[in-house]
């Protein structure tokens, strides 16, 4: 991953919010008159996303919830340029 | 997931709620019609016909109640709906407990009798999104289709103040005949006014949209060029950077195969009427089928067990072509109320099916730019209590 990317700051769109929904035992995305249902890895990265943590803290923050874990660095690039795509957040 | 009825009722443009056939799923979409009343007349308004017959709203405390036991079922998004939702003076005080229960909460609205303070007071209260309904991009269209003459200017400055308080903002044109080639101007207002999302919908043919069908039906062509000029926007869109999503919805009288309604029969949504009759979609009302109140029974009852929302749940229920159709878990048989209208049996294939027999019907509701002169004077029947009483005395 860049050094660019790692400095970053992502932020959840404000159309966006994220939430635990007990009914599906599971993480959603909720806008506008729709729902995402997040997978697992999906939900840990979004959970945080919190607008003030940079990338480099995230995966740090992941490592240490999931030691045994690899390439956790590149996992994590894949989904937020995905989700930038998604206009979920911004970078 | 397809577009199902008349967008004006708010049914969600997408939904990836995912599908499990083997089980009933939960009720993830729980739409709120809090009121039949409504200052504006559509031609297209998908409320029964006869809702002037309908009985005493439900009271501030029945409606919370409605969504706690809604959001024990799973229930996440909610929609408040008409009618005009506005015309619910305890709207704020429902948007605080929904809010509090944990729903993401959706506005639908024709604008008109919102302002400032309320979009304000509204968003202090926990609204997640207002939705604002466009009958056509100008004056003159919107007057003529909305009945009344003011109304476009009032959309213009609360959308304008939607934004301007930060919520996101969906706006959904309705189009047909007398609207759909102003599509350009249509979408600038959008790009003008900063829509997250834009619902460009063709009417659906339900409820009043079904008297007014000749009146609203584009043309082949006209729908051609509406969707290659949305085309064209998307791709301007994409090169300025914008977020902006265009949500085109053809009609489905154009197509060979039916829309997967509602992603099947009690399978997502619940909407509940004004006067508490809980129905697996917002036209089903139309149908010969007792429905359940809230008022007599609980919600988790009503949408597991009542026979209602059982009717046409899995795939027992179908005849042929439907029954032996290797696309039956695409499309569900398509939609229950278009059958019952076009055949009279809410068990046969949605005749928007070309393996229907009826299908004929639809090829000769469609229109092509060389016949529309003999349609061009028709009239059509404005959505209003006078009228709704005339179908409640046939009825």
């Amino acid at each position: 991953m860049s050094s660019d990317m790692l400095n970053k700051i992502p932020v959840l769109n404000s159309i966006y919010r994220l939430q635990w929904e007990p009914a599906q035992q599971g993480y959603v995305l909720l806008y506008p008159e729709g729902m995402v249902q997040l997978n697992g890895p999906a939900s840990e990265i979004l959970r945080r996303v919190d607008g003030e943590r940079s990338v480099t803290q995230i995966v740090d923050d992941l490592q240490l919830s999931f030691p045994d874990a690899e390439g956790l660095i590149e996992d994590v690039e894949a989904f937020l340029v995905e989700a930038h795509e998604q206009n979920w957040i911004s970078l | 997931m397809s577009k199902t009825g008349s967008p004006c009722n708010g049914a969600p443009a997408t939904l990836n709620a995912g599908s499990d056939l083997k089980s009933i799923g939960q009720p993830l979409w729980l739409l709120a019609e809090l009121t039949y009343k409504c200052p504006l007349q559509c031609p297209y308004c998908s409320n029964p016909l006869d809702f002037a017959a309908a009985g005493a709203e439900l009271t501030t405390e029945q409606w919370i109640e409605v969504f706690r036991q809604g959001r024990e079922l799973g229930a996440v998004q909610l929609g408040f709906s008409g009618g005009e939702p506005l015309v619910r003076q305890d709207l704020e005080e429902l948007i605080r407990a929904a809010r509090d229960l944990g729903y993401y909460t959706n506005l639908i609205t024709s604008g008109v009798g919102l302002s400032e303070q309320k979009v304000a007071n509204f968003r202090e209260a926990g609204l997640d999104h207002i939705q604002v309904s466009f009958q056509a991009s100008d004056d003159s269209v919107n007057a003529m289709v909305s009945g009344s003459e003011k109304a476009f200017q009032q959309k213009l400055k609360m959308a304008r103040e939607v934004k301007a308080q930060g919520y996101p903002m969906v706006l959904n044109f309705v189009t047909h005949r007398h609207n759909i080639d102003q599509i350009d101007r249509i979408i600038e207002l959008c790009i003008e006014l900063e829509a997250d999302f834009v619902e460009l919908a063709t009417c659906q043919y339900y409820g009043w949209g079904f008297e007014n069908r000749d009146w609203l039906m584009p043309s082949i062509e006209q729908l051609t060029f509406a969707e290659a000029r949305t085309n064209h926007w998307r791709e301007e869109l994409e090169r300025r950077g914008s977020k902006m999503k265009l949500i085109f919805v053809t009609p489905d009288y154009y197509e060979e195969r039916p829309k997967a309604c509602m992603n099947g029969w009690g399978s997502v949504f619940l909407t509940v009427t004004p006067d508490g009759t809980a129905l697996p979609c917002h036209s089903a009302r139309m149908l010969p089928i007792e429905f359940a109140k809230v008022t007599d029974l609980g919600l988790k009852e009503i949408w597991y067990e009542h026979p209602s929302f059982n009717q046409f749940r899995g795939f027992d229920w179908m005849q042929e072509p439907c029954r032996s159709c290797d696309e039956k878990e695409q499309d569900f048989g398509g939609c229950r109320c278009q059958a019952y209208m076009l055949t009279g049996d809410a068990a046969a294939a949605d005749p928007v099916c070309s393996k229907s027999s009826e299908h004929s019907q639809i090829v000769a509701a469609r229109r092509s730019d060389s016949d529309r002169s003999e349609t061009e004077n028709d009239s059509f029947i404005y959505r209003n209590e006078r009228n709704s009483k005339v179908f409640f005395r046939q009825g």
